[in-house]
């Protein structure tokens, strides 16, 4: 097992920039998400990481040792591929033998290892079947055998998950992360769902655009986003835009709203704070709000989502749409169109510079 | 589900019947009636034509079981088969290889012509520019002495090499189109899970791509193998006097001796014998696949 460190990789394609000046420390046996939008660079980084492509410049080092000239097939990596890539001529558990086979383990050796992976993704009776004969779940878990039967030292995957329907997903995200436990392999997962980063990692580094927009574990970038596409892209924010007053932010209309995390950004600079939905409290002009909640706005509820556990408010305040979520308490519940107030604590609220 | 199915596609053959009836006509009028006529004349002891007395005889079957000749004559030809199909995977395969897994856009194309052309260009006409090539003081020749220092004379006409080298340009086609179908199929993430999986670029090659390239392989052999043992034209015009093969010689009895029954029994055999052989190589093809 062996750690990944990434330090100023950049790969441009013609003009376009896939990866720009990345670095990210994969600490060994961590479970670390690449989350991002569609095309912003996390294939291109986990195939630098397995040697399918070169970096233009930079280093990468698997394990302390830098990989730059070793082909993929002396990286000992296991990849997972979006699209499980089983070969369709040979039997699961031939899928699974492949890369034992090809190292020239002894048939007594590999039939025993193949047959513990195969238990280990819980597909032992099933060693014989061609993949044309599996689920996709199953496939996916075939994947995964083949994929660590030859003790690699990092477990790379491509959106593995991608291609599942919800409720198998989510079976699949636990089973996937009992097995990284029990065997303790370093795993980086692509994946451009906020919430399956959120429930699995350890860490989460979040790509926009070819550049590491930030890095850090689910708790630290959900509770501190540095930036407005942090904010926005894992989880939901409330984000007001102004300038900075020294203790939070000025808005155009002269609302001052407090911040005491985040960045400190000097006063009169451009700045913004971004404000969790849930962390906001909703209530009707009567209702006190809580004295620690020293931000305070006035509005108009707009729509309500009920969702059962929880409803989301759509609450209209001069030209701009906030998002509140209450918790279903079995209070009294507030009617579209009624004036209320929102108000939330400066500990709640982020302070992000201007980008 | 699956009975509504069923069902669907029992009563969607009727519908197709008048699509595939003008199929079935042609079939019949351009193969099987020809064919039945040959096997009918293969039973006589001469062409029914200008009022001549006929009948029914295994003679010409007998002919070539009691001449060895014919025999002999019919192991080269199977041989020919055998040798310009490896030449044509031998060459084929790589280069369908080049073209679905190395080229893309433009160069593919152009490629792509290239091995295409033959195709397009008489078969005559292709036989006899290789006999200029060939043929000593011919255009290989002349070129490879102008390069070497030392002076060698090519004379590959009317030999074997020449009749190889005829009909393997005429044929590798096929196999490059075979092959290349079944490579383009291939995803590149099949290669890319070998790879990641410790297996370098030869045992890819070895234990991924070739069989899974295997059906265009055998479509490719079986497409160049049945015509090559029956060819007569290449070997003619190239190979000249160790040009007689299997092909040749039925091609003699129908266009020099008029020898229709002769010919058409010594065809069914050449037939019958293929066909055992696909028959044969049919399942250790298919495990291999
Ligand atoms: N081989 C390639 N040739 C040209 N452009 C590429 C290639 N691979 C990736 N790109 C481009 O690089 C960008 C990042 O792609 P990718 O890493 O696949 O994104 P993601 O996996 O995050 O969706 C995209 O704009 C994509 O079009
Ligand atoms: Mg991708």
């Amino acid at each position: 097992m062996a750690g990944v460190q990434v330090a100023n990789v950049s790969r441009s394609f013609g003009a376009h920039k896939a990866l720009d000046d990345v670095s990210i420390d994969f600490a060994d046996g961590g479970f670390y998400a690449l989350l991002g939008p569609s095309g912003s660079g996390k294939t291109t980084l986990l195939r630098q990481i397995a040697g399918f492509d070169f970096p233009d410049s930079g280093r990468i080092a698997i394990g302390g040792e830098s990989v730059e000239r070793v082909p993929v097939e002396k990286r000992r990596i296991g990849m997972v591929f979006q699209n499980y890539a089983l070969f369709p001529n040979m039997s699961v558990a031939d899928n699974v033998a492949f890369g034992l086979s090809v190292r020239g383990e002894p048939k007594a050796t590999i039939a025993m290892e193949v047959q513990r992976a195969l238990d280990l993704v819980q597909l032992g009776k099933l060693g014989a079947r061609k993949p044309h004969q599996l689920s996709g779940g199953q496939r996916q878990r075939v994947a995964l055998a083949r994929a660590i039967v030859t003790k690699p030292r990092v477990l790379l995957l491509d959106e593995p998950l991608g291609a599942l329907d919800k409720a198998l997903r989510v079976d699949m995200q636990i089973e996937l992360k009992r097995i990284q436990r029990e065997i303790g392999i370093t795993t980086i997962f692509v994946t451009h769902d906020q919430e399956e980063a959120l429930t699995m990692s350890d860490r989460i580094g979040i790509l926009r655009d070819g550049r590491l927009v930030q890095e850090g574990p689910p708790e630290e970038i959900y509770d501190r986003p540095q930036s407005e596409f942090a904010a926005t892209f894992l989880g939901d924010a409330n984000i007001f835009r102004g300038d900075a007053t020294g203790s939070g932010i000025k808005l155009p209309d002269g609302t001052t709203i407090a911040a005491s995390t985040g960045a400190s950004v000097p006063a009169g600079a451009k700045a913004s704070c971004a404000v969790r939905p849930e962390r906001i409290q909703i209530s009707t002009g009567a209702a006190k709000p809580d004295p620690a909640n020293a931000n305070t706005l006035k509005g108009q509820v707009s729509k309500r989502i009920f969702a059962g556990n929880n409803s989301t408010y759509f609450v209209d305040r001069d030209g701009q749409t906030l998002k509140v979520i209450v918790q279903n308490t079995g209070a009294e519940r507030l009617a579209e169109g009624e004036p209320v107030v929102l108000s939330w604590s400066p500990d709640s609220t982020v302070l992000i510079a201007a980008a | 589900m699956a009975d509504q199915l069923a069902i669907g596609s029992r009563r969607g053959l009727r519908p197709a019947l008048p699509l595939l009836l003008p199929a079935y006509l042609w079939l019949t009028v351009a193969i099987f009636l020809p064919l039945s006529a040959m096997a009918f004349f293969s039973f006589m002891t001469d062409l029914p034509l200008a009022g001549k007395e006929w009948t029914f005889t295994l003679g010409n079957y007998a002919a070539f079981f009691s001449q060895s000749l014919y025999s002999t004559l019919l192991f080269a030809s199977l041989r020919l088969g055998l040798e310009v199909t490896l030449w044509c995977v031998v060459i084929g395969y790589p280069a369908a290889y080049v073209l679905a897994k190395v080229l893309k856009g433009r160069s593919r194309e152009a490629i792509f012509l290239l091995v295409i052309l033959p195709f397009w260009s008489n078969g005559l006409v292709r036989i006899f520019s290789w006999a200029m090539v060939l043929r000593e003081g011919g255009i290989l020749d002349t070129a490879l002495n102008a390069v070497l220092p030392f002076k060698i004379n090519i004379d590959l006409m009317y030999s074997y090499p020449a009749v190889i080298i005829g009909l393997v340009h005429s044929y590798v086609p096929y196999m490059v189109l075979t092959c290349y179908l079944t490579l383009q199929a291939i995803d590149d993430s099949l290669i890319e899970a070998g790879r990641s999986l410790g297996a370098s670029r030869r045992q890819v090659l070895w234990r991924v791509i070739i069989p899974l390239s295997m059906p265009g392989l055998i479509a490719g052999a079986a497409l160049i193998f049945v015509p090559v043992v029956g060819s007569f034209m290449e070997p003619r015009i190239l190979g000249g006097r160790t040009g007689t093969f299997y092909g040749t010689v039925i091609e003699d009895q129908f266009v020099a001796v008029f020898n229709w029954p002769l010919g058409a029994a010594l065809s069914f055999i050449l037939l019958a014998v293929v066909l055992i052989i696909l028959a044969l190589a049919a399942p250790v093809l298919r495990r291999a696949g």
